[in-house]
């Protein structure tokens, strides 16, 4: 049963003429654009294939850790399959999913420019990001790494003979991709927005993407700088991680966590932007305390930046540096709070309807709150002790990053599908993959709390008998999972061909790319846009429509 | 609704908008193009300033650890050649902006003038580096590939009043050095590629595109070189003047 | 029995409904501490929960479009931003009082803890007690004694971690860490490696062992090696020639070491230090940065030449130094380890009749 809206436009909508798509034909169009849709969609098409290889690799852990023996595969091979996932999953996948595809279609179009500040820079971005991917590929192919993403030393300095040095140089590029995408993002909210569009104007995914932007700028060339350090460190001998030479491998953990910190809140903030436009949109409803809402995406990004030690507490550190880091972190994890209460009553005296994309919103705010909670279990110092470095570590990230930022991923990809293709997804599969997702990822990572509360350690490719009834629950869950995720890159692709026309606003939902055409044309709007109106101004739009059901019936 | 678009000034055909052909289709005016090329640039030097901070972080933690490391070390670069390059960099700085000057008052011949001069002094500071990377080489001061305590077990010939290290700290002079290549390296990369991309500069202003009106990339390049000059400025009394009070 | 169901799948049911457990046994005594907030920990994190979904569920239903088809635009409201600002605050930093509680008293241990050096490497873990027992992948120790577990490791970090006491601590090259139980519990317990450290990261496990304090004694008694961590010590500080400098005489060329442990000394830069296991370490392999004051930094480096054992050793010997009278200590190592006994009274104190000739260790040359 559907519950889109019709409109007139909508049962008689035919793809427009012109469009991005079809301004220019030809591989060449695509790989030398400057148009930061095409960009997207580039994007786009590389983090799915990456998404994917690095599902495979999960596929492989979760085999695994099917038998309490190392039985599957050799150790090393195992040490090198979730260093690959993480790898892949971390840097390829979660940091661009939502900005480099969602974001970099949008924010031109949402604050009413005809591209990005630098749309050169934009497709540099893409270069690199598919130049770190390739080295990432090769040190796949060439023999793996086997660090762990965090590339620990001394053990990836002076003790591994594994593709280390290809796998940092794969991420220093990578890095250099998020770094340019966040610096197009912020100078083109601060410089390129249209007449009358205020900060205060902006849409909630604008905002949550300057943070992220802000984040992207300052913190990555901190991790370029310390992968410089180790490559050194293994190609030439310096020492300034060695013990041995005077060095201290603590330093590199500080150098390491500063940057990958903020990484997360990088990885998740986007995908808060997607989820306050989902839940306005199936809400009807502007998001209950826009200016709460819109700073707490800032004061995350400032605090983010400030409890990169609650990942060192047992290494020795003091522990009155721990203490701060402690309190730190609890204060980070309130901007979060204050975010899914307000999305919560955003649904209060709406009306709702429950569309795929709210059904996937619904989920992160689900299995973001639990993630969330945990990450309070961590930051507490004392139970950090007892939970560090075990499944429950595991488990807290997948879920703030798979149940909370892939779904957000996810319903972004949907709500804003029509937009970028001009044609609906199926609504019943696609509710019933949302549905199957869910189910599958709370097989898969519930029992990972258990686990990790009981001890198991993670990183492990063998573990005591009594651990695995919960071991064999995670993999089901997994299977169910991948079903889950293959679902939509099925009949995503069917719908390019087979899809409903979407028309321009197929959610009746406010913000400047629903005025647009869709897909929208290349220089997205036929003269600029001047904004009298707030943001997420269903009353402007209520009547506007109005206005058009007059004039075209 | 937008389904029948207006196609808005394909190639330059209407004569009703008139701007300079470098305005991009994205920017609304040209001043807005010029302030969103500095924005983005100043914004690239943060990002540059947090690149290098963390090295800088790491010199700030091991010399308040090894303090008569740091000044051995610090005693065995030539401060001849470690001023002579401050000066050609700050000369250098001095020639972009003349040519940032030239830029401005539309002159193409001064303009080609003086950023060739700036790739002369950068060139002449990669050169003393390359100069001083090959003695520390000869001298057994790099560390990981062919380093030896040997000079800092006895004295050193240039500075009298210093005691030779005891063996423990001896061996700690190898962390001096390798803050000493990996900064003082990364700075040169810097120069290497800000070198390149004057030789690009000048190529194109010879056609003349920077002395019409566009000076944005002279602006916006002279900052990334007033930069990569500045972290010179700090590098030079943090490796080269340690203890030098004499 | 497993008539209908295939043997596989019967063991499989027998081994998860026997071993099933939420969380570990609680075998030391923190662990209740623990627990206890973790516990409180998941209360909040329900409550949150419930919360969540019933404001979702319930607004979903009231809400939804066939039974409200016009959405009231609503902008928000100060009062509900506060309560939920405040509120969760609150609550986290009651998360953050306990947890910051919790962790001083794991990392600080009692004065009387007995100690136990662990040596962690790829891919095993070393224990020497100081009695000269030394285990590999195993631990034993006495029921309702402090233990206080002083850890290097030699090649890259570690982790240990034992669940079952709720302690766990990063295994670091070139600095000690520590970490202190009470074991409350006879019985054997997890004992695994918990940072990734290589190839065979999954096999760096063991076994802990707590025993009754009998059983304890017998094990000591059967399990020396016959030598003393402190009698290797000796041994090395004569072949090393430390005594050449540290000979406890006026006018020797280094300061007396005897009862230096646990005392504050003050360096020639001016400032102070500890005397403790860390500091000991540091000044046999970077000496020249931990001169005492009115000494010349003459002490050549042992770095290189001495392994992460040795170093234990010979930390050990000093720490248990009351005399720099040289004996030779033929001791019965089981009585050095000894856990009713305190540290500082060692067999060599009650038989020596020398007293020391300076209270703590500073012999001007």
């Amino acid at each position: 049963m559907s519950t889109i809206v019709m409109l007139p436009d909508q049962q008689t909508a035919s793809l427009p003429k012109r469009s991005y798509l079809n301004e220019e034909y030809g591989l060449k169009s695509w790989l030398l654009t400057g148009d930061h849709k095409r960009i997207a969609i580039l994007y786009l098409i590389s983090i799915t294939i990456f998404f994917f290889i690095g599902g495979f690799f999960a596929g492989m852990i979760r085999l695994e850790l099917l038998t309490p023996p190392s039985d599957l595969m050799a150790a090393d091979t195992y040490n090198k399959m979730f260093t690959m996932h993480g790898i892949i999953m971390v840097f390829l996948f979660l940091v661009p999913s939502v900005p480099a595809t969602i974001g970099n279609f949008l924010i031109p179009i949402m604050v009413g420019a005809k591209d990005l500040a630098f749309p050169k820079v934009n497709l540099l971005s893409w270069y690199l990001y598919v130049v770190g991917g390739i080295l990432v590929l090769a040190a796949l192919t060439l023999g793996g790494v086997d660090t762990g993403w965090t590339f620990t030393t001394p053990l990836s300095t002076h003790y591994l003979n594994t593709h280390v040095i290809t796998a940092g140089l794969a991420i220093f590029v990578a890095g250099f991709s998020s770094i340019f995408t966040g610096l197009n993002f912020i100078v083109t909210i601060h410089r390129m927005r249209a007449p009358g569009m205020t900060w205060f104007r902006l849409p909630l995914f604008v905002w949550s993407h300057y943070a992220a932007s802000v984040l992207m700028v300052l913190g990555t060339p901190v991790l370029a700088i310390t992968l410089v350090l180790v490559i050194l460190e293994r190609v030439i001998g310096i020492g300034v991680f060695d013990p041995a030479k005077g060095g201290d491998p603590l330093l590199f953990q500080h150098l390491f966590w500063f940057y990958s910190h903020p990484a997360v809140y990088i990885m998740i903030l986007p995908g808060f932007g997607v989820i306050s436009e989902v839940i306005s949109t199936f809400s009807r409803k502007r998001v209950f305390g826009y200016t709460a809402v819109a700073f707490s995406s800032v004061a995350i990004a400032v605090f983010g930046f400030f409890v990169w030690a609650h990942h060192m507490f047992i290494m020795g550190v003091s522990n009155y540096s721990a203490l701060v880091f402690s309190l730190l972190t609890m204060l980070v994890a309130v901007p979060s709070a204050i975010k899914i209460f307000n999305w919560s009553f955003t649904l209060y005296k709406g009306s709702i309807t429950f569309e795929t994309p709210m059904l996937y919103a619904f989920g992160f705010m689900g299995l973001f709150t639990i993630g969330g909670l945990t990450g309070v279990f961590l930051g507490s110092m004392g139970m950090d002790i007892h939970l560090t470095e075990t499944y429950f570590i595991v488990a807290h990230f997948h879920f703030v990053m798979v149940g909370g930022m892939l779904m957000a991923f996810l319903a972004g990809v949907h709500f804003w599908w029509p937009k970028m293709t001009g044609r609906m997804y199926p609504e019943g599969i696609s509710k019933l993959a949302a549905l199957i997702t869910f189910v599958g990822f709370n097989l898969t990572f519930f029992p990972q709390f258990i686990l990790g509360y009981l001890g198991m350690p993670r990183r492990y490719a063998a573990y005591p008998p009594e651990f695995q009834a919960l071991n064999v629950l995670s993999t089901a869950g997994a299977t169910v999972l991948g079903v889950g995720y293959v679902l939509p890159l099925l009949y995503l692709a069917w719908s390019l061909k087979y899809g409903k026309i979407a028309g321009s606003n197929p959610w009746q939902a406010t913000g400047l790319e629903w005025q647009i055409q869709s897909p929208p044309l290349t220089e997205n709007f036929v003269e600029t846009p001047v904004i009298d109106y707030e943001a997420y101004d269903y009353e402007w739009l209520a009547n506007k429509t109005k206005h058009e059901v007059q004039t075209v019936g | 609704m937008d389904s029948q678009a207006i196609a808005t000034h394909p190639e330059h055909e209407e004569t009703a908008h008139e701007h300079p052909p470098f305005l991009r289709h994205h920017f609304a005016t040209v001043e807005q193009q010029r302030e969103t090329a500095t924005f983005g640039m100043w914004l690239f030097l943060l990002t540059e300033i947090m690149f290098f901070g963390g090295m800088f972080c790491a010199y700030l933690i091991y010399r308040n650890w090894y303090y008569p490391a740091f000044v051995a070390g610090s005693h065995q670069l030539s401060i001849v050649l470690g001023t002579v390059n401050t000066a050609v960099l700050i000369c250098s700085s001095f020639t972009m902006a003349m040519g940032v000057h030239s830029a401005e008052t539309r002159n193409r011949k001064a303009l080609i003038t003086w950023l060739l001069l700036t790739i002369v002094l950068g060139c002449v500071f990669l050169g003393i580096k390359a100069d001083e990377y090959h003695e520390k080489w000869e001298k057994h001061h790099v560390p990981g590939l062919n380093f030896s305590v040997h000079d800092f077990v006895r004295e050193n010939p240039a500075y009298p009043d210093d005691k030779p290290l005891p063996l423990d700290m001896a061996d700690k002079t190898q962390v001096y050095f390798s803050l000493y290549f990996a900064m003082t390296g990364m700075h040169a990369l810097h120069m290497i590629i800000g070198v390149s991309l004057l030789i690009i500069l000048v190529a194109r202003a010879w056609t003349g595109a920077y002395t019409e009106g566009h000076v944005a990339p002279i602006e916006n390049f002279g900052l990334y070189w007033h930069f990569v000059d500045i972290v010179w400025i700090f590098l030079f009394p943090l490796l080269y003047l340690i203890s030098r009070h004499q | 029995m497993h008539y209908f169901i295939s043997p596989v799948l019967w063991q499989f049911l027998v081994n998860w409904l026997t071993h099933f457990a939420l969380f570990p046994p609680e075998a030391s005594s923190i662990a209740p501490y623990a627990d206890a907030l973790y516990f409180f920990l998941i209360l909040i994190s329900l409550v949150g929960m419930a919360l969540v979904l019933a404001l979702v569920t319930g607004f979903s239903i009231l809400y939804r479009k066939e039974r409200n088809p016009e959405a009231t635009q609503i902008e928000g409201s100060t009062l509900l931003e506060a309560t939920w600002t405040i509120i969760p605050l609150a609550l986290f930093m009651v998360c953050f009082v306990w947890g910051a509680l919790l962790y001083f008293r794991i990392y600080n241990p009692p004065t009387n803890a007995m100690n136990i050096y662990i040596v962690g490497k790829q891919w095993m873990w070393k224990a020497e007690h100081p009695g000269g027992q030394h285990e590999i992948n195993a631990l034993h120790v006495p029921l309702g004694k402090p233990v206080q577990l002083t850890m290097i490791s030699q090649d890259v970090f570690h982790s240990y971690s034992i669940p079952a006491f709720r302690v766990k601590r990063e295994v670091i090259p070139g600095r000690y860490t520590t970490v202190w139980f009470t074991a409350t519990q006879p019985g054997t317990y997890h004992l695994f490696c918990t940072q990734y450290c290589g190839t065979l990261h999954s096999e760096m496990i063991g076994e802990v062992t707590v025993m009754k304090p009998e059983d304890y004694q017998a094990w000591t008694e059967g399990s020396t090696s016959g030598m003393s961590l402190a009698q290797n010590g000796e041994r090395l500080f004569a072949s090393l020639g430390c005594n050449a400098c540290h000979s406890g005489n006026a006018g020797a060329r280094g300061p007396n070491l005897a009862e230096s442990y646990a005392t504050r000394v003050q360096l020639t830069s001016g400032s102070y230090a500890m005397v403790d296991d860390a500091f000991l370490r540091d000044s046999i392999l970077n000496p020249t940065m931990h001169t005492t004051a009115g000494y010349a930094p003459i002490m050549p480096t042992y770095q290189g030449q001495i392994s992460e054992e040795g170093l234990i050793d010979l930390v050990e010997y000093i720490k248990k130094l009351n005399t720099n009278y040289r004996v030779q200590q033929t001791l019965n190592t089981s009585q050095v380890q000894s856990p009713v006994q305190n540290q500082a009274q060692s067999p060599v104190a009650s038989r020596v009749q020398q007293t020391a000739p300076a209270a703590s260790g500073m012999v001007k040359p």
